[in-house]
Formats: structure tokens, sequence, C-alpha cells
């Protein structure tokens, strides 16, 4: 039986030109989590990803890794950002929300009390960029959809066709296509190289749409990127933006509606 | 191919790359291309004639193998043992870690790679790395904690002078785990020209079992080496350091499958196991994933690394290699946690009963020594590691 939720609902309508926003939780402040979730639903986005923050994330730059820091010296963990997430269903009823993170601190929650917590919240989907595919087929992918919690896979320029098909195979929601071989938060307009990429997904004929993410922090990254892509995420960008002085709502706001043109 | 014939199977990666519960690869895709290269090439590669021919040549003429094993008179008579020393020491560049990046040097060649990154602690595996780029002609970028900057001067003068790029790590604690980090960045950024030699057995598969594999000429050397100086080619005891693992591995791969032979490693204790000051992570670590595989790792309740701490920079990581993590948890290896303290004074000791200033990681070793009730006749191996000159700071500092 596929997944049903609020992401694949949403990925089976029309829409497009999706506007993903990633926050870590706790950040700037530990009570943040739900009121930059509630902004950013606010504001226009249309999926929501809620990095849970870990010691050591290698797959970022410096912004992310900063924030992931902050988070935890304010406190935050899973059970904290569960407790924060208790009600968020009645302020944000409809946009999908993914929970983002490395595997360990998952791991050490244990696996299956998390996935039955974040289903039972209202969490639609998990990104885990450590997971392996082969950990995810035999240990994984049952527990996901028996909550009915998507996965999401990230491939890179360098990501071999037949690797794409298995991943699309696997995938229950979007493909999360991250834009060029880096870390978070390396700003870069669209290469020709990063075009042909982009137009070689589109060939492919997926199952699952694409989202592009990483190196798109403004309104015209995000529009470039919507030509090929269902859609794009940005990271970095909206954290530098949740640094500036202000109230959460302001800031958040003053970030979405440039892009929300 | 003959790497079959080269290795034991019973404590071997499998097919999967996992040593029981423990390895695998934990990375993210933006590795995947890179670290599946390596994967469905590195046994091919490593076991071609010319490769094992050029590397043979290398490690005979440039590091200096084999390494003699010695006869330590005094320290068997204090000890009460027929104590022998692997004198990885008298390695080119005065530890056991350029036999590894001899090889992965070697393979970056093969695979095409201009440019080679690393980590390091101490700075032997940085230096090491250093080395074989200034031999073959290619660019070196070192990660290193900025505190182990400041405790291992030497070290990073002399990968300077190699011709490498000293980069500081300033995240967390600006040590090993850091540095680590930084390198593995710097490598998701750069895939396609750039090849990371790890500097130990940890890291996802193939890295333990490749870093392994080239180490494990160590235990090699010391069966035949054994056999000539005593008639038997496996010994009672291999007594061997742990940080990450590679000196440990090295000594105890041949004989992995001879449980006559006990296999000892000494963990950084620090300040004491249960003082928050220590990196013994077989004490002090559960089941988790860092650096791409499933170890032993010293974490918090929420699965966040924890900052180890010891006086050697080698040993200062929070987890251990993963086919360590299931030496000890089945048994097959024993691990004893050595304070700072008792690595000083078994250095001092080594020193003025052998005339040999051991490296504070190695120290950890000869500190092992008091804690095992020996017979006269059994024969122990101490992998001497690694030599001291870069540590004589510390050494001169310390409250004896």
């Amino acid at each position: 039986m596929p997944v049903q939720n609020r992401l694949t609902q949403l990925l089976q309508s029309p829409r497009a030109n999706l506007l993903t926003l990633y926050f870590t939780a706790g950040f700037p402040q530990l009570p943040d989590t739900l009121p930059v979730l509630e902004a950013l639903a606010q504001h226009g986005a249309d999926i929501i990803e809620i990095g849970m923050p870990f010691s050591d994330p290698i797959a970022d730059g410096p912004t992310i890794q900063q924030s992931n820091q902050r988070a935890l010296e304010n406190g935050m963990n899973i059970a904290r950002l569960f407790e924060q997430l208790a009600d968020f269903r009645q302020r944000v009823p409809d946009t999908p929300v993914l929970l983002m993170g490395y595997l360990n601190p998952v791991l050490q929650f244990g696996l299956e009390r998390f996935c039955a917590q974040a289903a039972a919240l209202g969490i639609d989907g998990l990104i885990l960029p450590d997971l392996p595919m082969r950990e995810y087929q035999t240990r994984y992918r049952g527990l996901l959809a028996q909550h009915q919690l998507s996965h999401i896979f990230l491939i890179t320029p360098e990501t071999s066709a037949d690797r794409i098909r298995t991943i699309d195979a696997e995938s229950e929601g979007f493909i999360y296509a991250v834009s060029s071989s880096s870390t978070t938060g390396k700003t870069q307009g669209l290469a020709s190289e990063q075009i042909a990429y982009f137009e070689r997904l589109q060939k492919m004929q997926l199952k699952n749409p694409f989202l592009v993410g990483f190196g798109i922090s403004e309104a015209a990254g995000f529009r470039q990127v919507c030509q090929y892509a269902r859609g794009g995420i940005i990271g970095s960008a909206f954290i530098r933006a949740l640094e500036g002085p202000g109230a959460i709502a302001e800031k958040v706001k003053a970030f979405m509606d440039p892009i929300k043109g | 191919m003959n790497s079959t014939n080269l290795s034991p199977a019973t404590y071997q990666v499998d097919e999967h790359g996992y040593y029981g519960q423990f390895g695998g690869a934990f990375i993210p895709e933006m590795l995947h291309p890179n670290i599946e290269e390596l994967r469905s090439r590195y046994l091919e590669i490593i076991y071609a004639p010319e490769f094992q021919e050029e590397l043979q040549v290398l490690l005979r003429d440039f590091v200096g193998r084999p390494t003699p094993l010695y006869f330590a008179r005094r320290l068997s008579e204090l000890y009460n043992a027929q104590i022998y020393l692997k004198r990885e020491d008298l390695c080119h560049t005065g530890a056991h870690k350029v036999n590894n990046t001899v090889g992965q040097i070697l393979l970056a060649r093969r695979l095409g790679k201009q440019k080679i990154i690393a980590e390091t602690g101490a700075g032997q595996h940085g230096v090491a790395t250093a080395t074989v780029c200034a031999l073959m002609g290619m660019e070196c970028i070192v990660y290193m904690g900025e505190h182990d900057i400041k405790r291992q001067r030497p070290n990073v003068e002399r990968m300077k002078m190699l011709g490498a790029t000293v980069v500081p790590a300033t995240s967390g604690s600006k040590t090993l785990k850091d540095a680590t980090n930084e390198a593995m960045r710097h490598w998701i950024n750069h895939p396609q020209e750039t090849h990371y030699i790890i500097g130990s057995v940890v890291g996802p598969h193939p890295y333990p079992d490749m870093v392994a594999r080239f180490h494990a000429v160590i235990s090699q050397e010391i069966k035949s080496q054994l056999r000539e100086k005593t008639g038997r080619e496996n010994p009672d005891y291999v007594l061997a350091c742990v940080g990450g693992g590679s000196n440990a591995m090295g000594a105890f791969y041949h004989f992995l499958d001879q449980s006559e032979v006990q296999l000892i490693g000494a963990e950084a204790g620090g300040m004491g196991v249960n003082t928050g000051k220590s990196a013994a992570t077989t004490q002090l670590g559960k089941a988790g994933i860092l650096h791409g595989s499933k170890t032993l790792l010293m974490q918090t309740e929420d699965g966040q690394v924890v900052e180890p701490y010891s006086i050697s920079a080698g040993l200062d990581y929070p987890g251990i290699g993963p086919a360590h993590a299931h030496l000890f948890a089945s048994g097959r290896a024993r691990f004893y946690d050595i304070t700072d303290e008792e690595a000083m004074r078994a250095g001092l000791l080594l020193s003025r009963t052998e005339g040999i200033i051991p490296a504070i990681e190695t120290a950890h070793a000869f500190a092992v020594l008091p804690k095992i009730d020996f017979k006269t006749e059994e024969v122990v191996v101490v992998n001497l590691s690694g030599r001291g000159d870069k540590d004589l700071d510390t050494y001169i500092a310390y409250p004896y």
C-alpha cells in the first residue's frame, strides 16, 4: 500500500513552484521551533523541514553547523522537540512537515519509538542523509510505511542513472536533488552543468518529482530552479535571516515575501 | 586475486562492510560515488602484481621495512616475561602510519586522483601523508584540530616543510574528531579530483578494511621474526594502544584467528574513566554512528558525540574502529584503560630501561605490562607504534 500523507497529497496535486524551507529546531532560541514553523506556514511555505541538531553534521557548511551547535547548547533534543510539537497540527493543519537529521540521535532515541511518536504528532516524512540504502531497505522501509512516513532520498549530479532509478523506486514523496557536490550553504547561481543535470532528471520520467536544494538563497535562485524542478529548498539563507534582530514572525515574513512574490 | 589467501576469515569484514553488528557505510549521498568507487576497486587494485611490486619496494627502501622485532631484556626482567618490541617507531617518519599512506597514495594514483586530503590528531598521520605526497608530487591538505596544532607543534612544522597545507579545525573540541569532520566536508566539496587518506581503521567501509590490510604487514613480520628468534610464530600476547586502532589492527591482523594469542588494546583513560575526562571508548561508549560507520561511540543519551580527553592527541577520539568494536563485543580482544599518569610514567620507564622514548600514544600500551600477571616463559609482543620526539615538550612539562 502506498504511503498517504500531507506530502504525498500535495505532490499528487498539480501545484508547482513548491517552496520548501529548512530550519533547525531550537534555534535561535529553544522555544522558537513552533513560532518559526507557524510563521513559515502562514507566509507561504509549501513544505517545511525541521532540522534535528547533531554534534557532527558532516554534510553541512558553517551556517547550519553553527545553528546545530546553538540549538544543542540551548538544550534541544528529540524528546524536547516532540514536546514542542505536541499540538502543532492545530496551528499548522495542512503544510507537510518533515524531520531532517543525522541518524545517530534517532537511533539513540529508538527508531520505532521515533517513527511512532513522529507519526502521532502529524509528521509526514523523514530525511536522514546518512541512512544507507541497504539499511533503509532492510530495516526502515516497513516501519516508515507502517506509520505513513515518507522517506526523502538525496541525489547529486554524480549519482548514477541506475542509482537514481533505485532511489525513485524506493521514494514516496519527492527526490531531493542536491544542486552540486557540496556541503550546505554554498551560494551560487546555476551553471550549465547543473542545468544539464536537471534536464537529465526531467528526461528520466521519474515517478517522483524532484526538488532542488543546496545553494538556493533567494527569489531569483528559487525561480530559476523551478523552471526545471517541482520546487526548491532553502536552508542556510533562512537560518541566517533568523539570526538577525527582530521578532520571529517579522523575520520570517521579511524573508518569505520576496520569494513568494 | 589472492586476497582471500592472505586474510584470516572469522573477524574479517563481511560482504556488506560489517564486522558483526559494527561497520557499514553511513555516508551522505555526496560521498557515495567516491566510496562506491573505492569499495568496488580497492581489492583488485591492491592485489594487482604491479601494485604489490611498487608497494613492496617503497616499504623496503623508503619506509625501512621490515622493522626490527627487538628482545627487550631489561623490560623482560622487570615484568618477568619474554617481551619483544615491534619497532614501528623506526619506520620513516617515526610511526606506523606511513604503512597506510604509502599504500593509499599508490591507490589514489591508480584512481586518477590529483589531490590528497587527510585528518590528523598527533600529527603522525599528517606527516606520513605529507611525506608520501611530497614523494609523489601531489598536492596535500591536512586538517588538524586547533588544539592539537598547539600541542604537536613539531609535526605541524614538519608537514609544512614537506609542502603540505595544514588547515586548523576550529569546531567542537578542536581535536581529531573535528579534523575528521572538516576533511569529510572538504571531500564532499571536491569529490572528483581528491582522495581522502583516512589515517585509522575508521570511517565508512571499505576504509577500515583497507587501512587494516595496509598495516597487516606488522603482524606478518612479527610472525616470521618470532619464528626466527624463538622457533614459534605465535606470541602469547600482543599489546597495542588503540585510538581509532590502526596500529593495533596491524599488530593483531594475522593473529585474529589464532585464539591462543591474547590480543590486548590500551585505551586512553585520560584523567580516569569516571572523571568525564577520558577517551576510553570501550568502557564509555555504546553503539552509534560517526564518520560513516556504526561503532562504539562516546555519546550522550541524546546521541550527541561527547568530546573525549586524553593527554595524547593521537588517542583523543570518541570512537574506535568498527573491527575493534567487534573484537571487544565478541570478547576476542581485551581492552585496558590507561590514565595519563600511567602512560607518562610508562613512557619515562621505557626511556630509562631500554633507551627508547616512545610516543605518548604508544606509552599507553607499555602501561598495560604491570597489569598482567605473566608467566616467565610467555612471549609478549608490544607494538612500539611511534617514537616520542614530537612529545618532548609534554614529557618535560609533566609533573611525574
